[in-house]
């Protein structure tokens, strides 16, 4: 553990070396001047269409996660075949906001698009863990069912019952991710809340903006009054009834989408001059497009992606290293950990997206404001894992008063292997959201298909984002593979994904 | 040759030349805030006195001894019944535990990273004496049963101090062992105070045999003085 610990620790110190790291606005302290100002003093009179925003946010959040936990209950039935892990290893590699990208020419920015954009991934996320923690039930009481009995039978009266408070948990946990996934569709022009963040921030509006914040924080706060599984058929049926469904859906568009506009350039130049929209196809001129874009894009975008995502993953564990010990009862009283799970909280319902925008109007455009959003982030998110996990270690009566012996000898040796179960669970999170913070302009594999889509070249766009989910896919493996061989596991249900 | 370990760790200013009790407790309530475990203890024990503590499981034994470490921390070494050590650490770092709170911060922070020579010539003898020696930096989690309860009483030993208290130090290992670990633990003249399941043990190697029965001290007698009828009725 020590020594992969150290390892990842020195790759983070050579990928800082070639990061662009740097501070170009001319006073940051004023602008944080007024961001706090805008924090103190909210502006909820002025925002327009704000109702209309909310209830868009709250319904693709619903309406997208009712048909992820659907499509995903039937995928983890099957999560045994290699093809269905494969195929649900990719829908969740995909970041919400590429699959936003994707549909959106097919369907048009509306309501429809930002569902799907939620249902896909979390799909695939919800059927791997649903699947794990089928996994983990005790299988005796399906054994001990009458020979013949019927699989699904089988399911539902002897596993079914032992995992539902899991699926239950760890379903309201994925909720509440994608009422953020819903919030931050809105930085790409789909009506939620984050389409008035975006413009407040623009306009360097804070004061609007923190309302805005605010009003979502109450949202997070308001779900364990309505967000319950017994009554949480009516605010679906509300969902249902109050979406816009004004969708651009047309079969004619759809179709050529797949058949035609992601098709390599070369293999509809001619046509397209010609006006015939004919399709060629020379494997010669496909392989000098493919590696034109690998080469001129795809490999930065790699490149920056990889230096972002290891900084940000090691400066995640510094942080939850350092603040998990305030939090938690083993160190020090209510006083202080109540403040501090406040803060932690705070930074959990907090999008990275909105952080490393903030960051950005701070610090101006270099990975910097990027970094420390991953970090405060997640870091936010592991440290509350790992000071509850602390509270419910057991130390003996006699262990080590003083609170920097306690902390390295009893409790750091003891939580480490959690702690890095967790790190690593979270390393695939922080890697999708670092080629997603592309889109604010740091030269992640986002920023590529950002331009792209932006000049309608949607193959480099699809080319670019298969590229992204490749690399998702690969430290998923990888991660897995550390885990394994480090004999660390968190349970599934602990753990919050992204 | 553990005796020996024993005595050269046994740095603390000893009680020896007071004849009081190192350890009273009189008409006490034991037991957590809202629930008390043992009524109405009233024990003095003597400085070298060995005690041992028996009784049924659920008694209040590891309560009482608990509480008579509360009395004097700093001169009591505690060898805990599921040994209480961490599992990630090698057992030279669990041995050397024993002393956080002497040791200043600085050294135990560097120990942790790159164990000193001195620290380390300090606890290998103890290890030695234990049959630890070869496992003295491996990973204490990976070790039996058996060896994870001798480490645990090197960390006692380690932490040195003239009254040594242990819960059921010996239950997870063979007689022999058994044998060996008491004779060691009640070979000096520290003062020792120990919960144990065997009363065999109890007679063999201790003074004093306090039983406890239904929340409160059934019988405090001599080693000699505990006949076969009075155990029948602890145990029944």
């Amino acid at each position: 553990m020590q020594r992969t610990s150290i390892l990842f620790c020195l790759v983070a110190a050579v990928a800082w070396v070639f990061a662009d790291i740097s501070v170009s606005t001319l006073d940051p302290w004023q602008e944080l001047g007024q961001m706090a100002r805008g924090l103190v003093a909210p502006d909820f009179f002025s925002l327009p269409g704000l109702g209309r925003a909310l209830v868009n946010t709250l319904s693709f959040a619903l309406i997208g996660m009712t048909a992820a936990v659907a499509l995903g209950a039937v995928l983890s039935q099957f999560f045994y075949l290699a093809p269905v892990r494969l195929f649900c290893a990719f829908i969740r590699a995909v970041h919400e906001l590429f699959w936003a990208f994707i549909f959106m020419p097919v369907i048009g920015l509306n309501s429809l698009c930002g569902i799907l954009a939620i249902a896909l991934p979390y799909a695939g996320v919800l059927a791997k863990v649903y699947a794990e923690i089928r996994q983990e039930a005790d299988p005796a009481p399906a054994q001990a069912l009458p020979p013949g009995t019927g699989r699904i039978t089988a399911f539902v009266y002897a596993t079914l019952p032992q995992i539902y408070p899991a699926l239950k948990t760890y379903t309201a946990y994925r909720f509440e991710c994608a009422l953020r996934s819903s919030a931050i569709l809105g930085f790409i022009g789909l009506p939620t809340l984050g389409y008035h963040l975006e413009t407040a921030f623009r306009e360097g509006n804070y004061h609007e903006a923190a309302a805005l914040l605010y009003i979502f924080y109450l949202v997070i706060l308001s779900l364990r009054f309505w967000a319950r599984a017994k009554i949480i058929i009516l605010p679906i049926l509300a969902a249902l009834f109050l979406t816009a469904w004004d969708t651009a859906f047309s079969l004619e568009n759809t179709v050529r989408f797949f058949t035609y506009d992601i098709l390599p350039w070369p293999m509809r130049a001619q046509g397209f001059y010609e006006g015939t929209r004919a399709i060629a196809f020379d494997p010669g001129s496909i392989f000098s497009w493919a590696g034109q874009v690998f080469s001129s894009q795809a490999l930065p975008g790699i490149w920056h992606t990889l230096l972002l995502t290891q900084i940000a993953l090691v400066l995640t564990a510094v942080f939850t290293l350092a603040v998990f010990a305030p939090a938690s009862r083993t160190f020090f009283s209510s006083r202080v950990t109540r403040p501090v799970h406040l803060a932690l909280v705070i930074l959990r319902t907090t999008p990275e997206y909105i952080l490393a925008y903030a960051g950005l109007l701070l610090w101006g455009p270099s990975m910097l404001p990027a970094i420390v959003a991953l970090f405060l982030h997640n870091g936010g998110i592991l440290a509350y894992l790992t000071a509850r996990n602390t509270d419910l270690m057991a130390l003996p009566f006699d262990a080590p008063v003083k609170r920097i012996n306690r902390y390295f000898y009893e409790v750091l040796p003891r939580c480490y292997g959690g702690f890095l179960a967790f790190l690593f669970y979270r390393w695939e999170i922080i890697m999708r959201e670092s080629a997603i913070l592309g889109i604010l302009g740091i030269t992640t594999l986002g920023h590529y298909i950002d331009s792209a889509i932006a000049k309608d070249h949607l193959d480099t766009a699809l080319f670019l984002i298969l590229i992204t989910a490749a690399m998702n896919m690969g430290v998923d493996t990888l991660s897995q593979h550390i885990r394994a061989r480090l004999k660390i596991s968190a349970h599934v249900t602990g753990v919050p994904g992204g | 040759m553990m005796a020996e370990a024993f005595a050269a760790q046994d740095t603390l200013p000893g009680n020896k030349t007071c004849n009081d009790a190192v350890l009273a407790l009189e008409n006490e309530d034991i037991g957590y805030t809202d629930f008390t475990a043992l009524k109405q203890v009233s024990l003095a024990i003597k400085p070298g006195e060995k005690v041992a503590l028996i009784g049924p499981s659920g008694a209040g034994k590891t309560t009482l001894l608990r509480r008579l470490f509360q009395l004097n921390p700093g001169r009591c070494a505690f060898v805990h019944q599921h040994y209480a050590l961490v599992s990630g650490l090698s057992v030279f770092h669990n041995i050397y535990m024993g002393r956080l709170d002497r040791i200043s911060v600085f050294e135990n922070i560097r120990n942790l990273a790159l164990p000193s020579k001195r620290r380390v010539r300090e606890i290998r003898p103890i290890a030695r004496s234990l049959g630890l020696e070869e496992k003295l930096f491996s990973r204490t989690g990976a070790l039996s049963g058996g060896q994870q309860q001798r480490v645990g009483i090197g960390r006692a030993l380690y932490r040195g101090g003239d009254i040594l208290m242990a819960d059921e130090p010996v239950a997870s290992l063979d007689r022999v062992r058994q044998a060996q670990i008491m004779s060691l633990m009640t070979g000096t003249d520290k003062t020792v105070v120990s919960s144990l399941h065997a009363v065999e043990l109890a007679r063999q190697f201790f003074h004093r045999i306090v039983a406890l029965k239904n929340r409160t001290v059934m019988f405090d007698l001599p080693v000699e003085q505990v006949s076969e009828e009075r155990l029948q009725a602890l145990y029944n």
